[in-house]
C-alpha cells in the first residue's frame, strides 16, 4: 500500500517535472527541473530494490552531467527565444503525433501480457542474500565483461572524436617546456661582462 | 593459445582488431600527423591479419559469452566484406586527405575502431550486443562524417547524422525494451524459443520500433532523409565507406535480428519489410533522376539498392539470405570503383562533383570513362554485368515464395533507375567535352578501379565460387 502510494507520488512529480523541463521559459529552470526528474527516477529505482542504480543515477547525472549542463547553459550565449520561435508552427502537428503515440501506448498497456514461457528466462531483480551492489559486481566483470569492455571502447571513440573535432594546434603559442628550462645552463642565459671602472654609464 | 579461454578464442579477431586499433592510436599520438601514411599501411596489415583469423578461427566453437556473440559462417562472410570495405577506404583516402589538408592519423584509427563495432554487430546474438555494436560503429561514423571540420558541409553532415542517429537509437532501444518486457530475455535463441504465435500486440510494437532503428541504419525509406545530405557533405572517401562497410554490417544485423529471434513471428515483420523495401526501390529510382550532384545521386542509388537487398529479407528464405549476401558483395565492390571515379573528378586541384562535369569524359580520359560506364551499367543491373546477377538472385528468391507483385515492382523500379545510370554514360560518351580532369591518379586508386571494373565484367563467367560460398553461409542463419 505504502509503496503504491509512493510509486504514484514519485511518478506524478517526475512527469510534471519532465513537462516543466520542456515548458519553462528560463533554460536554467529547465535544468533544475531536470534535476528534480532525476531525483524522482532515483526514488523509483529504490522502490524497485535497485538502490545501487539509484545512487549511480544521482552521482553521475545530477552530480556531474546536469551540473556541467547548467554551466554550459549559463555560459553559452544562446538566445532561447530565437530557438523557440518556430514552436507555434509545429505545435499542432507535434501534438497530433504525440496523441497518436499516447493512444498506441495505451493500447499496448491494455493488451499487455508477457509470453507464457518468459518467467523462466527472467532474471531476479534482487537476488536472495546478496546486496544489490555485490550482485552487480559479481556479473559485471564476469558474465557481462563483453558488454563492459565494448562500452569502454565506445567511450574511447567518444574521446578520440572530441579531440579530432575540436583540438587545434595553434602556431606561435608559448608553452612552458620544463625540459628546455632544466637544460638551460648559465652559459646560455647569462653573459658576464667585466665593467671597467669609469666606463659604466 | 591455451592461455585463453574459449570465449576469448572465439572473439580473437575482434580483440586483435581492437587492440591493434589502440596500438595504432598510440603510435599516431607519439609520431604526430606525419605518421598518417605509416598508420594507414599498418592498419591495412592489421585488417589482413584479422581477415586471416576470421577465415581460419582458433577454435571450432562459435558461441561466446553465454550466447551474446556468435561467429557462424554467415557472420564470417559479412566480416570479410566489411574488412574489404574498410581496407579499400583506407587505400583510397590518403591522397584525398592530404589534398584537403585533413591528413590526421586518427582517420585510419577511427575506421579500424568502427570496424570493430561492425564486427560486433554482425556477430551479435543478443539485443544488448546489438546495441553496443551499433553504437560503437555509429559513434565513429559520426566523427568521420564531420572529419573535415573546417568545411561547413562536412560539419553539417556530421551533426545531422548524429542527431538523427541518436533519435533512431532511442527508437530502437524502446523497441528492445518492449521485446525484453515481453520475453524476459535479450538473447536471440531464447527469444526464438519463447515467441510463439499468436503473438502479443506489445511484442509487435517492439518489433516495429526495432525495424525503425535498422531501417535508419540501412537508409531505407521512410528513414532515408539523412542519406543525401550526409553523403554529400562527408569527405568523399567517407562517403565511399558509408556506402560499403556499414551498409553490409547493418544489413547482416537486420537479417539476423529478424530471422533468428522472430522466426515464429515472420508474418508480422515480413509485412513491414515488404513495405519499406518497395518504397525504397521506388524512391531510389525516382528521386535520383533530378540530382545534379554525383554524391547525392549515389545516396539515392544506395537507398534504391538497399530496397533490392531488403527484398531478400522479405522473402525470408535461405535463398533470400543468399541473395542478400551476393547482392551486398557485388554492391560493395562496384561502389568501391564508382567512388574511385568520383575521387578522380578534380580540375586544377579542386574536387568537382556535378554530373555535367563528366561531359565528354570518353574523349579526355577514355579508360576512366570506360571503367565508369561499366560500373554504372552494373549498378543499373544490365546483363551481362555483375549487378544483373545480383538482382537476378534476389528476384529468384522472391518469385520462389510467390511474391510476384513485389518482383514485378522491383523490375519496374530498376527500369526507371536504369535511366539515370544510363544518362551518366550518355553524358560521358556523347556530350561536348568539358575541360579535362587532372591526370594524376595514384597507383592504389588505379588498382582499385581496375579490380572493381574487371570484377563486374568477370562475375558472370567466374562468380560461381562466391555464389556457392554465399549459399553455404546463408545456411548458418536458416538451417
Amino acid at each position: 500500500m505504502l509503496t503504491t502510494i509512493a510509486f504514484y507520488l514519485f511518478s506524478a512529480i517526475m512527469i510534471a517535472a519532465a513537462f516543466m523541463v520542456v515548458a519553462s521559459r528560463n533554460p536554467v529552470h529547465s535544468v533544475l527541473f531536470l534535476i528534480l526528474t532525476f531525483f524522482n527516477a532515483a526514488a523509483l529505482f529504490v522502490l524497485l530494490g535497485a538502490e545501487f542504480l539509484a545512487l549511480v543515477l544521482l552521482f553521475v547525472y545530477v552530480g556531474a552531467v546536469v551540473v556541467l549542463f547548467l554551466f554550459v547553459v549559463m555560459m553559452l550565449d544562446i538566445d532561447f527565444e530565437q530557438l523557440r520561435r518556430g514552436v507555434q508552427d509545429y505545435l499542432l502537428l507535434g501534438a497530433g503525433v504525440g496523441i497518436l503515440l499516447a493512444c498506441e501506448l495505451l493500447m499496448i498497456l491494455i493488451a499487455w501480457k508477457s509470453a507464457p514461457l518468459s518467467a523462466a528466462s527472467l532474471a531476479h531483480a534482487t537476488p536472495l542474500h546478496v546486496t544489490n551492489t555485490e550482485a552487480l559486481g559479481r556479473i559485471l566483470y564476469t558474465d557481462y565483461i563483453y558488454y563492459f569492455q565494448t562500452a569502454g571502447l565506445v567511450l574511447l571513440i567518444a574521446m578520440i572524436g572530441a579531440i579530432v573535432l575540436t583540438l587545434r594546434h595553434r602556431p606561435g603559442v608559448r608553452r612552458q617546456s620544463i625540459k628546455a628550462q632544466n637544460a638551460r645552463t648559465p652559459a646560455m642565459s647569462m653573459e658576464l661582462k667585466d665593467v671597467l671602472p669609469g666606463q659604466g654609464s | 593459445m591455451s592461455f585463453m579461454s574459449n570465449d576469448f578464442q572465439v572473439l580473437f579477431p575482434e580483440i586483435l582488431l581492437a587492440i591493434g586499433g589502440m596500438a595504432l592510436l598510440v603510435l599516431g599520438v607519439l609520431r604526430g600527423d606525419r605518421s598518417l601514411g605509416l598508420v594507414s599501411w599498418l592498419a591495412i596489415i592489421l585488417l589482413v591479419a584479422t581477415g586471416w583469423f576470421v577465415l581460419f578461427p582458433l577454435t571450432q566453437f562459435n558461441r561466446a559469452f553465454h550466447g551474446a556473440f556468435i561467429a557462424d559462417d554467415f557472420a564470417r562472410f559479412a566480416k570479410i566484406l566489411i574488412l574489404m570495405g574498410t581496407g579499400l577506404t583506407i587505400l583510397m583516402s590518403k591522397e584525398y586527405l592530404e589534398r584537403e589538408k585533413i591528413a590526421h592519423f586518427e582517420f585510419p584509427v577511427l575506421l579500424v575502431l568502427s570496424t570493430v563495432g561492425m564486427f560486433l554487430m554482425v556477430s551479435a546474438s543478443s539485443f544488448i550486443a546489438v546495441y553496443m555494436g551499433l553504437e560503437l560503429q555509429s559513434l565513429a561514423l559520426y566523427v568521420l562524417a564531420a572529419f573535415n571540420r573546417d568545411s561547413l558541409k562536412s560539419s553539417e553532415a556530421g551533426l545531422k547524422y548524429f542527431v538523427l542517429g541518436a533519435l533512431s537509437s532511442g527508437m530502437m532501444l524502446y523497441g528492445i525494451s518492449l521485446i525484453y518486457g515481453f520475453t524476459g530475455t535479450t538473447e536471440f535463441s531464447v527469444i526464438a524459443h519463447v515467441v510463439t504465435s499468436p503473438i502479443n500486440i506489445g511484442l509487435v510494437f517492439g518489433i516495429v520500433f526495432l525495424i525503425v532503428g535498422f531501417a535508419f541504419k540501412v537508409s531505407a525509406v521512410p528513414f532515408h532523409m539523412w542519406t543525401p545530405d550526409v553523403y554529400e557533405g562527408s569527405p568523399t572517401p567517407i562517403t565511399a565507406f558509408f556506402s560499403m562497410a556499414p551498409k553490409v554490417a547493418a544489413m547482416a544485423l537486420f537479417l539476423r535480428a529478424m530471422i533468428v529471434p522472430f522466426a515464429h513471428a515472420a508474418g508480422e515483420w515480413q509485412q513491414i519489410v515488404i513495405f519499406i523495401s518497395a518504397l525504397s526501390m521506388i524512391l531510389g529510382a525516382v528521386a535520383a533522376i533530378g540530382q545534379t550532384n554525383i554524391k547525392r545521386l549515389m545516396a539515392y542509388s544506395s537507398i534504391g539498392h538497399m530496397g533490392y537487398a531488403l527484398l531478400g529479407l522479405a522473402a525470408g528464405t535461405t535463398a533470400g539470405v543468399e541473395g542478400v549476401l551476393i547482392y551486398m558483395t557485388i554492391y560493395l565492390i562496384t561502389n568501391a570503383g564508382v567512388f574511385v571515379c568520383i575521387l578522380a573528378m578534380r580540375r586544377d586541384g579542386e574536387a568537382v562533383e556535378t554530373i555535367s562535369d563528366l561531359a565528354g569524359l570518353a574523349r579526355t580520359r577514355p579508360m576512366l570513362a570506360l571503367a565508369f560506364a561499366a560500373l554504372m551499367l552494373s549498378l543499373a543491373g544490365l546483363p551481362p554485368f555483375a549487378g544483373f546477377l545480383a538482382k537476378f538472385y534476389i528476384f529468384l528468391a522472391v518469385v520462389a515464395v510467390h511474391m510476384y507483385a513485389l518482383a514485378v515492382l522491383g523490375v519496374l523500379a530498376s527500369v526507371v533507375g536504369a535511366y539515370y545510370y544510363l544518362r551518366i554514360v550518355k553524358i560521358m560518351y556523347f556530350d561536348d567535352p568539358a575541360p579535362a580532369f587532372d591526370p594524376d591518379m595514384s597507383w592504389n586508386l588505379k588498382t582499385i578501379l581496375t579490380g572493381s571494373s574487371l570484377f563486374v565484367v568477370w562475375f558472370v563467367a567466374s562468380g560461381g565460387q562466391i555464389v556457392s560460398v554465399a549459399a553455404a553461409s546463408a545456411k548458418a542463419l536458416l538451417p
